[in-house]
């Protein structure tokens, strides 16, 4: 393959467009894909916030708001149905839209070619193809906002019959079709997307590179791929099957007998649990797609700047394999009380414990990783902390939802909430800004400043950890999710302050990010000129310069003699030995 | 590392204050734990063991919560060391990682023992004794309903809803007579157990007692049952769980556990 793409190496493309906008360059369309996934997750984010604000002072008049949204904020007052869209859309857009964007099609775009020592992935149109499939779809989601009734409002797993019946809520009009539009073309961009990565992954790993030697992040990236390959396709049938089940009368999800807006309708023969099914058995492994990466971040990064080799590499890979392989049978933990047979939920609580075994043996090889080590703490390493123990917490948490019978009082409540937004959101989230950090230097050429990454880590950790944490105690004490306003009942209104608390914490964590886009857009102009390999990291990206020109190195492709984990050898000069370094130039270096 | 001893200063603030930090979250957050400030609502039925497998898996995880931060916070302290010359390169210890795999293994075998068998008691088949109600959600009421003195319910049917007849009820069934119908209220007897006919007439809700640890989606086209046994007198709120629509958070009901006697003398009153 290398061969074949020696041609276009030498010249790349000249035209501002060709270059820049319809780029088939990886790097390129990385960028692209980020800074997408960046700008949604703003509005996201705002979305947070107005659902945050209902939550602490619910139906109050802000008259200023109310010019903003003047339909889902009439006179000031949140409607319930706008409260309903903001998390709806707020979850599918982070889910999909950021958290998985930004790390996997993001990062890994940028970094797999990189990584393994290719010029390039191995379908560059199709990657291209894949962006500028994705962006139609960021668009149509975002743009639902402005459909009659308001975005989509059937929360982001979009259960029937209230995304399929378009008089079951305002949302489930023209709103719901847009979401299920959107998610086509999510779902077509991530399967080109995937082809590509795997295909690169196998077939252009440069001279040397094992799939033993393959750095933690590849290997996190080579999964993500394949699970996102396998799983996506039950949610592109779902999706099709609700299609026609709101607009050409079939009955997938609809069963006999249903009564809405006082008429009978003349569905028959469904049923709603075949969309839950179908959810979840893309919708679990999805939540592994966004963690993973993350996982793949934090190993390479605490290795880094622990200056010490990854504990137990092969374990690492293997438990990322099981985790991989057992989220495709843990779907049912989401239906425990969905009226599935109990026998059912026998089953899945024995797969969602199990899973639980090689999350915990990663945690634990952090840990030994970080034994003995010489820390630095710079910023990327902050958060790849930070995500080692938003995941014990959040792992932690999921021992409860885990097991059915304790999952009967938490489940559906802020016990959830509180649970999914440390392990899948956190911990993805706190690895997208790890990543940044650390990576930014290679994809802008310049290093984003230290001071202010460093103050958007304490601002977002103690944050992070005071908007969430509490949500466990409201789970606790029994509070819903979804709901508009929690003083409705008697027995959650003295939990009130807790919300305003919460609510508070996320008004900080939501300025804090404002550092983070500061320094991101200032760095990129402004930025300090970044050396080749800022942080003596091994990884093959650190020997082509920064920023890699097109074809990403100028001379021949690096060969690589090692695993990336050489920190800290004993008796040589430095701690750091590069993968595409040879055991020749290993004995010249040796002390003495 | 012999060389690592020798030097003592060095340390980086910055891994102090953030092992502090992990520290101070461990403590705040255990703290509130201990004094329940907020806590699972008072319990009214038989379902107390639900509780007890709550508390048993908050110890475990609690433990390994504490001691996994506490560690992080430590090593970040420990090994934040500047001066020291050089890291460990040691990045194999086969007894460590069987100790652990095997330790974790061994836990969640436990727990998943422990919470199987909770499970099928919770769904296991109800007593004969059991009264029969029936509780069925719409958009945004709860609806229930006795079979009153004939013990059955009448027949119902979905060409029969109208905003009149709320359940479908076919006149024509004599058993369909006595029926109870109550919208949004619920009545039990106390210390005897209950037989709850879930279903729904358009979304799907999920009824959720919160004091009960009872909770249960209803789902059009199907009728789930759960039993359970009420076991204090006094008012309670019924909750619906899954979102079902705009009037999702004020899809409220009331519970009623009566005294026997109370509840005799209620069911009485009530019906022709």
């Amino acid at each position: 393959m290398a061969k074949v793409h020696e041609p276009h190496v030498a010249h790349a493309p000249q035209s501002f467009i060709r270059r820049y906008i319809f780029s088939t360059d990886h790097k390129v369309i990385g960028i692209q894909y980020y800074v997408t996934a960046m700008l949604t997750g703003v509005v996201a984010g705002i979305l947070a916030m107005l659902v945050r604000l209902n939550l602490a002072w619910p139906a109050h008049e802000w008259p200023l708001l109310g010019k903003l949204f003047p339909v889902g904020m009439e006179f000031g007052v949140m409607k319930p149905e706008f409260y309903i869209s903001l998390f709806t859309m707020h979850g599918t857009l982070m889910v999909f839209f950021v958290l998985s964007l930004a790390p996997v099609s993001g990062f890994g775009n940028f970094l797999i070619p990189l990584q393994i020592g290719a010029r390039d992935m191995a379908y560059p149109f199709l990657n291209a193809l894949s962006y500028w499939t994705v962006l139609p779809g960021v668009i149509i989601m975002l743009s639902s906002f402005f459909a009659e009734g308001g975005a989509a409002a059937a929360g982001w797993t979009s259960y029937a019959p209230l995304s399929a019946v378009q008089e079951a809520i305002p949302g489930s009009g023209m709103g719901q079709t847009l979401w299920i539009i959107g998610m086509v073309f999510f779902i077509a961009s991530f399967t080109m997307g995937g082809l590509n990565f795997v295909t690169t992954i196998i077939n252009l790993r440069t001279k040397g590179m094992s799939m033993r030697r393959l750095p933690l992040t590849v290997w996190a990236l080579f999964l993500v791929a394949i699970l996102g390959l396998l799983a996506f396709p039950a949610l592109t049938a779902a999706a099709v099957m609700l299609l026609f089940d709101r607009h050409f009368g079939t009955s997938f999800f609809l069963p006999a007998g249903m009564y809405v807006g006082d008429k009978l309708l003349a569905h028959q023969g469904g049923t709603p649990l075949l969309w839950q099914h179908l959810f979840w058995f893309l919708g679990h492994p999805e939540v592994y797609i966004l963690m993973l990466p993350a996982m793949g971040f934090t190993s390479d990064i605490i290795a880094t700047f622990s200056r010490r080799p990854i504990f137990s590499y092969p374990v690492m890979v293997l438990s990322m394999v099981a985790i991989g392989g057992l989220s495709f049978v843990v779907w049912g933990h989401h239906m425990f009380l969905s009226g599935m047979s109990p026998y059912l939920g026998m089953a899945f609580t024995v797969t969602t414990l199990v899973i639980a075994i090689p999350s915990a043996v990663k945690t634990f090889n952090w840990l030994a990783t970080l034994w003995r080590a010489k820390i630095e703490f710079t910023a990327p390493m902050l958060f790849a902390l930070g995500i080692v123990s938003l995941f014990v917490t959040g792992g932690l948490s999921g021992i409860f939802l885990g097991s059915a019978a304790a999952d009967i009082p938490l489940h559906d409540t802020y016990f959830v909430v509180a649970h999914f937004h440390f392990i899948m959101a956190g911990a993805s989230l706190f690895g997208v800004f790890a990543a940044t950090y650390y990576w930014f230097p290679k994809m802008f050429g310049r290093m984003m400043n230290s001071k202010l990454g460093k103050l958007h880590f304490w601002l977002t950790f103690v944050a992070y950890y005071s908007t969430f944490f509490p949500m466990h105690y409201l789970g606790i004490g029994g509070m819903m999710r979804r709901i508009y306003d929690p003083t409705v009942y008697q027995y959650l209104a003295p939990m009130q302050p807790v919300n305003v608390f919460i609510t508070l914490s996320a008004f900080v964590l939501g300025a804090a990010q404002l550092l983070f886009l500061f320094n991101f857009f200032w760095s990129v102009y402004k930025g300090k000129k970044a050396e080749q390999n800022p942080w003596n990291a091994n990884t093959l990206e650190w020997t082509a310069a920064s920023p890699p020109p097109h074809g990403n190195w100028e001379g021949p492709l690096p060969t690589v003699h090692r695993w990336p984990y050489d920190y800290s050898v004993p008796d040589v000069s430095d701690d750091y030995i590069p993968q595409s370094v040879s055991p020749a130039e290993v004995q010249a270096r040796k002390k003495g | 590392m012999e060389e690592k001893a020798t030097v003592k200063s060095g340390r980086s603030g910055e891994g102090l204050f953030l092992a502090l930090l992990i520290w101070l979250m461990v403590i705040v957050t255990t703290a509130l734990f201990f004094k329940r400030a907020w806590w699972l609502p008072t319990l009214a039925s038989d379902r107390g063991g639900i509780d007890g497998l709550f508390f048993a898996i908050l110890i475990v995880t609690g433990i390994a919560f504490v001691v996994v931060q506490a560690m992080l916070g430590y090593f970040l302290w420990r090994f934040s060391d500047r001066s020291v010359a050089r890291a460990a390169y040691w990045h194999e210890s086969r007894p460590l990682e069987i100790t652990w795999t095997l330790g974790t293994t061994v836990i969640l075998s436990i727990l998943i023992l422990v919470g199987l068998r909770l499970w099928t008691r919770v769904f296991s088949a109800p007593p004969d004794d059991a009264l029969p109600v029936e509780v069925t959600g719409q958009q945004f009421e709860w609806t229930s309903r006795y079979p009153g003195k004939d013990g059955a319910f009448g027949r119902t049917d979905p060409k029969l809803f109208s905003p009149d007849n709320r359940l479908g009820l076919d006149e024509q069934d004599p058993a369909s007579k006595d029926d109870i119908v109550l919208v949004n209220q619920l009545y039990l007897p106390v210390d005897r157990p209950a037989r709850v006919r879930l279903r729904s007439k358009d979304m799907l809700h999920s009824f959720f007692l919160p004091n009960f640890r009872v909770k249960q989606d209803t789902v059009p086209g199907m009728t789930v049952e759960n039993w359970f046994v009420p076991t204090k007198e006094g008012d309670y709120e019924i909750a619906c769980a899954e979102l079902c629509g705009l009037g999702h958070y004020k899809m409220r009901g009331l519970l009623h556990v009566l005294s026997q006697e109370g509840f005799e003398k209620w069911l009485a009153e009530q019906g022709p």
